[in-house]
């Protein structure tokens, strides 16, 4: 166990050193330099080499990339080009939005997901079985950023149960936080639900088809106790490979839902920067959602070997 | 009828509605795309205007004709990218197992993973500038491990086959048993697995337009149209229903199509959809 996961930290490590250069590489083809943007068009040589200097924008492109890299190490995302304070706090005023909405996001399409899928493995066949599937066809077309404006129109703007937008911040309460993120993270969840019952449902067909629940039915277990009993804790393989991978689509997808409900996270200041080319803000928040992708995936394939000890041998 | 034919027939003619209506917008349109007309602004669906009128008095058929244009140029060409680049390399990494090519997908598999799309189209607009190439470069690269990981696990399996044998003792390289024998085989696989990517290229697209890195006004894009109409839903929740319908209905239609082929072609088939 421990040298399994030796071997998954080593590769984690390659993946995040790959993963920065290629976000360094890309950002520095830009042309331009962001201290001769910053200061306009008459700005005098010297300043512009003291900015140059206070952003760390001297020195050549691999030394700034290991003054990157090191400076991230330590929480140290570098200055906004736009607003001169540090990136890290941008960040990390942000990342309680973003964060939560998609950590929601996910136990609410779980929570769909699962029932959903093991209702329709153990009706196959039949009308139930052929309505999940009829409702996760139609889930898997709907793009989530429409379906949050037709929830919003529903929800805040005909029933006035929800606010349309904002956020009030965590300070106002668990509560209201949890509020103005719950039609956000509907909107995530749905999509993503309608994929994982769908996996849900074909790998406890797979299952069901194995001799183990053959000599279960055989010594008497009626089919939905071998389902619930025998089928069910193997079939958590492949979803939890899904809930893995659908987690950066959570991040990544909330970034979209932000711009929908008007929420300060990490969707809304990308975006921001983009416009106001202050790269340095994008290769930071960039960097931070491929690390976040990274080590979940990590975490997932230790959460394998935990639950299926054959796992552990294979890289 | 089989389930197969089914799927393909009911879903291939959702999607021929949209390609139809996109090849049409080329040469005609009910109303002109910039024509503004501020009198008759946010009109209902009636006789004149099918599906009603946007804020600027656009008629919004038009629009979505206009629309499916650059949703499925998009979203083609962006198949396109990944189909070209990616079975080349699923090609050369199962011919030569353990070489370059091989190590270059296994590695940027593990990377393209911890990227999604939405992520690569901001580090290129972030770059490049917003526009449709670089959407269609940001969804193009997303699908290139896509292909390249499908090919590469297909053709290993081909490989292993008594025809390919005879093909090697016949004394031919890999390069032409790859072209020869076993792209052939993969045919049917790439062509389910693309009417898949097609769908998934039509959401991507619709969603970076909606955030403003697709395509940029005043071409018209579904994505585009449901932002322009997020701040007048209230009033006017047709702008939003209409394009959206439009995108649930390609993508619906291009994802029965894709199962219906699979079940037709080959019912072991496994495509991945994730």
């Amino acid at each position: 166990m421990i040298a399994y996961v030796l071997r998954r930290l080593v590769s984690l490590i390659i993946s995040l050193i790959v993963a920065s250069l290629v976000i360094f590489v890309v950002v520095e083809i830009v042309p331009g330099d962001p201290a001769a943007y910053m200061l306009g068009m008459n700005a005098q040589p010297d300043t512009l080499a003291a900015l140059r200097a206070e952003l760390g924008l001297d020195g050549s492109k691999v030394a700034r990339y290991f003054g990157w890299v090191a400076g991230m190490v330590q929480g140290d995302f570098g200055t906004s080009y736009t607003y001169r304070t540090p990136v890290s706090g941008m960040i990390a005023d942000r990342v309680w939005v973003s964060l939560p909405l998609a950590l929601y996001a996910l136990i609410l399409s779980t929570l769909i997901a699962f029932p959903a899928g093991i209702y329709a493995a153990s009706r196959r066949g039949r009308a139930g079985d052929m309505g999940v599937m009829a409702a996760t066809q139609l889930g898997v077309a709907i793009p989530n950023f429409w379906f949050a404006m037709v929830l919003v129109l529903i929800f805040a703007i005909n029933l006035g149960w929800f606010s349309a937008g904002g956020f009030p911040g965590w300070d106002k309460g668990l509560w209201s936080g949890l509020k103005a993120l719950t039609l956000p993270a509907v909107a995530l969840a749905l999509p993503q639900a309608a994929i994982l019952a769908r996996v849900m449902r074909s790998s406890l067909l797979d299952m069901l088809g194995e001799d183990f629940i053959r000599t279960a039915r055989a010594k008497g277990l009626s089919a939905g106790q071998a389902l619930w009993r025998h089928a069910l804790r193997n079939a958590l393989i492949p979803v939890l490979t899904i809930i893995g991978l659908q987690f950066s689509f959570l991040l990544a997808g909330g970034i979209i839902i932000e711009q929908v409900f008007y929420l300060p996270g990490l969707g809304r200041l990308v975006f921001q920067s983009i416009t106001q080319r202050d790269l340095i803000v994008v290769e930071s928040v960039v960097m931070l959602l491929v690390f976040a992708v990274i080590v979940v995936n990590f975490a997932v394939d230790l959460a394998y070997a935990v639950v299926d000890p054959r796992l552990r041998v294979r890289v | 009828m089989s389930r197969g034919w089914r799927g393909l027939i009911l879903g291939g003619s959702l999607a021929l509605i949209f390609v139809l209506a996109a090849i049409l917008s080329l040469v005609w349109t009910p109303y002109a795309v910039d024509g503004v007309d501020i009198a008759n602004k946010l009109l209902t669906p009636n006789a004149q205007h099918w599906f009603g009128t946007d804020h600027y008095g656009r008629d919004i058929l038009s629009m979505i004709m206009v629309g499916a244009r650059t949703s499925i140029a998009v979203a083609v060409l962006a198949v396109g990218i990944g189909m070209l680049a990616g079975i080349p390399l699923g090609l050369a990494a199962a011919a030569w197992q353990g070489g370059w090519a091989d190590e270059i997908i296994m590695r940027g598999n593990d990377l393209v993973f911890a990227f999604p799309s939405l992520v690569i189209a901001i580090l290129i607009t972030a770059v490049f500038g917003p526009g449709a190439v670089n959407a269609i470069i940001a969804i193009g690269i997303f699908n290139i491990p896509v292909f390249a990981r499908l090919t590469r696990g297909a053709a290993l399996s081909l490989w292993s086959r008594d025809f390919i044998l005879s093909a090697r003792v016949a004394g031919k390289s890999g390069l032409r048993i790859s072209v020869e024998h076993i792209l052939p085989n993969l045919a049917s696989l790439m062509i389910v697995q693309g009417t898949i990517q097609f769908s998934l290229g039509i959401l991507a697209e619709a969603g970076l337009s909606y955030v403003g890195l697709g395509a940029q006004p005043p071409i018209p894009s579904w994505g585009k149209m449901l932002a322009d109409a997020q701040t007048m839903v209230a009033i006017a929740p047709h702008l939003a229903l209409i394009p959206g319908a439009a995108i649930i209905l390609t993508v619906l239609g291009l994802n029965l199509m894709g199962d219906g082929l699979r079940d037709l072609m080959d019912p072991r088939l496994r495509v991945q959809r994730t």
